[in-house]
């Protein structure tokens, strides 16, 4: 039953993943923690096994529909490791608590910009 | 010299790096609104491009990290992969039927939560 559960979330995951054009592993890692009891480190590490093939089929079927440019992916992909560095470099410098509050803070400003965008464009 | 879009785009990279891997989840968060506020990328375009990027991140991020702290349950990983890839393909053919305008909703929903879920500890 368990296992029936975890596998709806990773549909509602993919599915998540395909409109609004993220991984899913906002959902496919508590799948795996709540459902199937894998630590959180594993969740995350084989949330991101199935967020390759979860992305790579997304970004084929929007290809298919002519939305994607592939030029930019490339540079956003291949300089991520950049990131990754810098991450890890600001995480040891600055404490979890004011991280977790900057990231918030930041997709709160997103999630206002898109809606005012969305709400200007109607007018 | 790279040209100006180059280096934002860079910057976008840079960004959803950082934050995939502090939080664990960002990629997509960081790169869709990013595309779509910073460049002026129509949603669909944003998600599509968005996607074709987390699939380079993914990649380097899972031989990494599965590589040094976690280990990645392949079988299960394997078999929790039909179901999401079933999702994705649903997921995309149905924002082709709404507005792009309803895409910047849901995802400022997402970050919503998102954003929710990382103050309540």
């Amino acid at each position: 039953m368990n296992e029936v559960l975890a596998a709806l979330i990773c549909v509602a995951g993919g599915f998540v993943g395909g409109i609004v054009g993220v991984g899913g592993g906002v959902l496919f890692v508590p799948a795996m923690t709540v459902f199937l009891d894998i630590n959180q480190v594993d969740a995350e590490s084989t949330s991101l096994l199935i967020i390759v093939f979860v992305a790579f089929v997304g970004a084929a079927r929007q290809r298919g529909y002519g939305n994607v440019n592939l030029r930019d992916a490339a540079v956003i992909g291949v300089l991520s490791p950049l990131g990754v560095l810098a991450g890890v470099v600001v995480a040891n410098a600055v404490p979890e608590r004011a991280l977790e509050l900057m990231f918030a803070a930041v997709a709160l400003f997103f999630a206002f910009t898109l809606v005012r965008r969305g709400l200007a464009a109607e007018s | 010299m790279p040209s100006q879009r180059t280096l934002k785009l860079a910057g976008i990279g840079t960004a959803a790096g950082a934050f995939s891997g502090l939080f664990g989840v960002g990629g997509g968060t960081v790169i869709v609104p990013l595309l779509i506020i910073w460049f002026g990328y129509g949603e669909r375009l944003a998600t599509g491009t968005s996607l074709a990027a987390i699939v380079l991140i993914a990649l380097l991020a899972a031989s990494a990290q599965g590589g040094i702290y976690g280990n990645v349950h392949l079988v299960t990983g394997l078999l929790l992969t039909a179901p999401a890839v079933g999702g994705v393909v649903l997921g995309t053919a149905v924002q082709q039927r709404i507005s792009q305008r309803m895409v910047s909703f849901l995802l400022a929903a997402l970050l919503l939560a998102v954003a929710v879920e990382l103050v309540i500890p």
